[in-house]
């Protein structure tokens, strides 16, 4: 039967999970990285990366790669999992118990659970994925090539993404839910005096329509409430990350945003229980921060594990 | 080349060969960009575990992807990558965009029967 009991979990198997592998699992501790989906998290799913320190060019998927070899050569166990159906963390021995019912337990936790693109959430959405609705301008701008888009959301990736959809979209309408834009001047100004983009401000999409194919999207007043059908033959959406805390909404502290509140030293509100990464309530999301955080998550874990045990021989003795 | 751990489709006569050489196929044809990849790290996971499906990437831009790009099946689709699964020889399900591990497993498990047999 496989061991399951180790001395730390890792939750995640991104920048920030595998950081925090390399380290425990250099410090002798047994560790064990549960990912769901891809390793790598969302580094693997940049094209270039030329900003990682040492490394003058890579791709995101060759950089988690290594850093998946890295942390198996040094002993961690990677683990894929489907989803997550319980965390019991809030106790000496934690558990995490997989949707395939297997218990995995150990004497600390790191959560390195990440982020991921932020989806609208109304009716026709997931319908016309792939048919319509898109999340990624470099990769289906193409099939839009002279067709009327929508392109929802006002920060920096709406606004940019928008403009770069205009090599092939005949005309752009930027749906917003305010009567503002987040981004920055520059990308505003270029959206502002490029021809083919129009807008649609203090507005949200209702629903997305059609029957074998995308037509459009209902789209209504946040003021009047009034909704008018605007078509189209395809949708941008870009309003954002999400972190991917919804399993750890009453296990440990989390922000208004949903992001997991730690100290300094990468601690929760749980002992034992650390966290690290795009998850964590911070400014910057970028690998390199996501590693510094784990190295200080891990060495703090792993401090925290040698105190508990020292003072363990202590009282035996 | 796409670069991932995947059998290499570049030509569509690998692509007949494979088809004529499996029963259970599944075919993802893209690029390596932030959809397709996560699709080629879920076929790459489950290679091991699902030995009666033949795993396999085909680079989108080819024009011997043609096979894949100009089937019926693909009418309609306007986001990749295309992912499509043969039984036999004939395609069975086909999807676009970015599909997680758990939308493949069920598809693979519909249609090539579960991992254990």
């Amino acid at each position: 039967m496989e061991n399951n009991r180790f001395d730390v979990i890792v939750l995640g198997g991104g920048p920030a999970g595998l950081t925090s592998a390399i380290y425990l699992s250099r410090a002798r501790l047994r560790t064990l990285v549960l990912n769901i989906g891809t390793a790598g998290g969302q580094m693997v799913l940049t094209h270039e990366v030329v900003n990682y320190p040492g490394v003058e060019s890579t791709s995101g998927y060759a950089l988690a790669n290594t850093m998946k070899k890295q942390a198996k050569s040094f002993g961690a166990v990677l683990k894929n999992i489907a989803s997550i159906q319980q965390l019991k963390l809030d106790r000496d021995l934690k558990q995490v118990i997989s949707s395939d019912g297997t218990i995995y337990e150990s004497d600390a936790v790191i959560l390195a659970t990440g982020g991921r693109s932020r989806e609208l959430g109304v009716e026709g959405e997931r319908q016309f994925k792939g048919k319509g609705i898109s999340y990624c301008a470099t990769c289906d701008g193409e099939f839009f090539t002279d067709k009327e888009i929508i392109v929802i959301g006002g920060g920096n990736s709406a606004l940019e993404e928008a403009v770069s959809l205009t090599k092939y979209a005949s005309h752009i309408t930027i749906v917003h839910q305010f009567d503002y834009f987040q981004a920055f001047e520059y990308a505003v100004e270029e959206a502002k005096q490029n021809a083919k983009i129009s807008f649609k401000l203090s507005s949200v999409i209702s629903q997305f329509k059609g029957g074998d194919s995308f037509e459009g999207a209902l789209i209504k007043d946040v003021n009047t409430g009034e909704e008018t059908f605007l078509p189209a033959s395809g949708a941008f959406i870009f309003i954002g990350y999400q972190p991917n805390t919804e399993i750890l909404k009453d296990v440990v502290t989390l922000n208004k945003w949903g992001e997991i509140v730690v100290d300094r030293d990468m601690k929760t509100s749980l002992e034992g229980v650390y966290a690290a990464g795009d998850a964590i309530a911070k400014r910057y999301r970028q690998i390199t921060t996501s590693v510094g955080e784990a190295t200080v998550a891990a060495l703090s874990t792993a401090g925290w594990l040698h105190e508990q045990r020292r003072k363990k021989v202590s009282v035996v003795s | 080349m796409l670069q991932t751990n995947l059998t290499h489709v570049t030509t569509a006569n690998e692509w007949k060969k494979i088809l004529e050489e499996n029963e259970n196929v599944m075919i993802c044809c893209g690029r390596m960009g932030p959809m397709c990849i996560p699709v080629y790290g879920v076929m790459e996971d489950l290679e091991e575990e699902y030995k009666h499906v033949k795993f396999a990437d085909m680079p989108f831009d080819s024009p011997e992807s043609h096979v894949i790009r100009n089937a019926p099946e693909a009418r309609g689709f306007m986001g990749l990558p295309f992912t499509f699964y043969y039984k036999n020889g004939k395609v069975v399900k086909a999807t676009s965009s970015i599909q997680n591990e758990q939308q493949v497993r069920s598809i693979l498990d519909d249609q090539f029967g579960e991992n254990n047999q």
